[in-house]
């Protein structure tokens, strides 16, 4: 039976652990045996692409040692999963971190991909719109870009239509960013919130109740602003709407 | 011009004042956008077609030196004058020695971002003579005493109504008449002029074939041929890139290069220039300006391969939220972002951080250059050489050390949410940049850690 290691990232652990909760019991559903490593933090991001990847020597050796020993690691964030697959160095030990890089994965990438799954057990009576978070949509491939000539698919979308109820609604600008982009959140504060605004009168004016994605950073950015406007449209990540099952 | 001492996030922040302007600048550049997709999705082999430019391109890169030289004689061969300038300052001086030689006092310039980027306009003018612009975009910003903010429509931040103001001011067109038309037609009027009266011309270069010395210059206006042919002197500027081996590889250039700009097939005119009538004098000016530095280096090597459509600016959502001139560089956009740290580290530093890294710029490139890729490793090399602040530094410095010890990191987690839940004033102030316009994620009482070890414990 497959190892799964559960990769939490450090902003959902501390803010949004019910997406880690759902993301685990989805998988735990599936029959998979899965593990939290308990002294996981952050993957280095932040400091990263802020240009600052010299130090992420301490967070690359802590995450080698929290998720070496599993068959899968399963992360509930397209964006953090990009950063292990690109950047996770770790002097002491270049082959397991070689090797994490190539066994981790995004968790609707991880259904589709490795598990392949065909249905859901989920229901959820509401529309939603799918927000395509860029590193899962252009990092990872979780679904066609709208810039290349290549036919569609949707890991995500195939994945939200499996739930009975759902309705996906259509979007003007199906890919574009939400203007999160990390600390540019805050050091461009103008056109990040401009950006979010944008993408938010995107799906509300397509009549979304909920606004989705696979990377709950995003989601915080939007439910940020949708909190300000007063708005009835709601962010759930990914593995929320997948696991909603009758408890 | 601009100010220089603002940054990107600060000059985007006054643009974001008006509202209603961002979402216009916004959706017409969005629209040129949807236009390339249309464009693209009429040819079946386009990702094959960016592929062989990327790959032709890659050969230009590796054997330049090989190519300037084939270049060089088959041009000298048809009586071109070529010139050779390592800097931009050399390539004014070089222009000017041209013009003076001729004993000319003014000139009609076509589009070439490379005098943009050389200062050509400002040094000529120093020395007394005066420049022309001829593409109305470019005449428009011109007039207006403002640097190009995009750099295939120079003029895409002005309104017709702005435009037809400024011509009123400068061409005397009736008050309150913004009909593009018209302003079209009395641009025309006032640029005849300077065309019948102008001895030299200079344009800029898109392509320049080794095989057979001539140079190509894509316009839409046909600016560029009416001043070549009227004029006794043509001056042809363009940087060491701009070669493509042989005639043939045009056909996958052009067929990429307007339709990633703007949408259209081809441009009206595809003009090649080989050598000069009879009376006529050519030269081509071939400047480097940092970009034999640029060739050294493996990470930025590529940005090289630019054809200079702006694509990447118009997929932008950065740079279509925040107007060319909020990138305080000739060249603006991703792959301004990514070349002007190469000519003014210190300068430009805030650029590579004027972006979220979605990538799409890479997605539309022609060439395939991985600019988000690169804006990521500018942002490293500027931290290294010490083109950060001292709070960022802190900053960074503390979150690294918190984030190594998961003792540490549950700790501080604990108090950030106890003070969010308890002082939430603490941190929704007007000191916190996310807080302005954005509520704080509300912060739950126990992390997912807490949560699964209870449950864990429950199980056993």
């Amino acid at each position: 039976m497959m190892n799964v290691g559960l990769f939490i990232p450090c902003y959902i652990d501390q803010l949004y652990p019910q997406v880690g909760i759902a993301t685990l019991q989805l998988l735990e559903r599936l029959g998979l045996s899965v593990t939290y490593p308990t002294n996981q933090t952050c993957c280095g991001q932040p400091m990263a692409n802020s240009g600052f990847e010299h130090l992420t020597q301490g967070t690359s050796y802590n995450f080698v040692t929290n998720f070496s020993e599993f068959d899968y690691i399963v992360c509930p964030s397209g964006s953090c999963t990009l950063h292990i697959k690109d950047h996770l160095h770790d002097e002491g030990h270049p082959d397991k971190a070689i090797s994490i890089r190539k066994k981790t994965f995004e968790l609707t990438e991880f259904l589709t991909d490795v598990i392949g799954i065909k249905k859901l057990a989920a229901h959820f009576p509401h529309k939603v719109g799918l927000h395509q978070s860029c590193h899962g949509l252009r990092g990872l491939g979780l679904a066609q870009m709208s810039e290349l000539m290549a036919p569609p698919f949707s890991k995500p979308e195939s994945l939200l239509n499996m739930v009975t109820g759902l309705e996906l609604i259509e979007l003007e600008r199906k890919d574009e960013c939400c203007g999160f982009g990390g600390t540019f959140c805050v050091f461009e504060e103008a056109v990040s919130v401009k950006m979010g605004q944008d993408r938010i009168a995107d799906h509300s004016n397509h009549g979304a109740e909920y606004i989705t994605g696979v990377d709950m950073s995003c989601l915080m950015h939007l439910e940020g602003i949708l909190r300000r406007q007063k708005s009835k449209v709601k962010v759930i990540h990914i593995a929320e709407i997948l696991n909603s099952v009758n408890k | 011009m601009n100010p220089q001492n603002n940054t990107h996030s600060e000059l985007a922040e006054k643009f974001n004042r008006d509202v209603e302007r961002v979402n216009w600048h916004d959706k017409t550049l969005w629209f040129v956008r949807e236009k390339r997709d249309k464009a693209a999705h009429q040819i079946a082999e386009w990702e094959q077609l960016r592929e062989a430019a990327s790959q032709i391109k890659n050969n230009v890169l590796s054997n330049l030196h090989d190519y300037l030289i084939e270049f060089e004689k088959n041009a000298v061969r048809h009586g071109v004058h070529i010139h050779w300038a390592s800097t931009a300052q050399k390539h004014n001086e070089i222009v000017h020695s041209i013009i003076k030689k001729h004993g000319a006092n003014h000139i009609v310039k076509s589009k070439s971002m490379l005098t943009e980027e050389c200062g050509l306009n400002e040094y000529l003018h120093q020395q007394g003579v005066n420049v022309v612009d001829t593409d109305l975009g470019e005449r428009i910003v011109q007039l207006a005493n403002e640097p190009p903010s995009h750099i295939v429509l120079p003029c895409i931040h002005w309104k017709k109504e702005e435009i037809g103001e400024l011509f009123h001011q400068h061409l005397g067109t009736p008050k309150g008449n913004a009909d593009p038309q018209f302003l079209t037609a009395a641009a025309r009027v006032h640029l005849r002029e300077h065309f019948l009266t102008s001895r030299v011309a200079l344009t800029g270069v898109n392509f320049a074939v080794a095989e057979t010395g001539e140079i190509i210059v894509c316009t839409n206006e046909g600016n560029a041929d009416l001043g070549v042919q009227l004029a006794d002197v043509h001056i042809a500027c363009m940087g060491i890139e701009k070669i493509i081996p042989k005639r043939k590889h045009l056909s996958v250039f052009l067929r990429l290069l307007a339709r990633s700009a703007t949408g259209q097939p081809i441009t009206t005119y595809s003009s090649h220039f080989q050598k000069p009538r009879e009376g006529q004098e050519m030269h081509i000016v071939l400047v480097d300006n940092g970009r034999s530095e640029r060739l050294a280096s493996d990470d930025f090597r590529n940005a090289l391969k630019c054809i200079r459509c702006g694509a990447c600016f118009n997929t932008c959502p950065v740079y279509r939220r925040s107007g060319g001139h909020s990138y305080h560089t000739a060249v603006a956009g991703p792959i301004g972002s990514i070349l002007a740290p190469g000519f003014d580290m210190a300068k430009n530093a805030d650029l590579p951080f004027a972006s979220t890294l979605c990538g799409s710029c890479t997605n539309v490139c022609p060439v395939k250059i991985d600019i988000h890729d690169q804006l990521y490793k500018w942002r490293q090399v500027l931290v290294q050489n010490g083109h950060t602040t001292a709070s960022k530094k802190t900053g960074m410095n503390v979150m690294s050390q918190m984030l190594s010890h998961p003792t540490v990191y549950r700790f501080s987690g604990a108090v950030g949410r106890w003070v969010m839940r308890t002082l939430p004033l603490m941190i929704n102030n007007k000191f916190n940049p996310w807080y302005k316009q954005r509520e704080m994620p509300k912060a739950s009482t126990q992390s997912f850690r807490s949560w699964y070890l209870n449950q864990r414990k429950h199980e056993q």
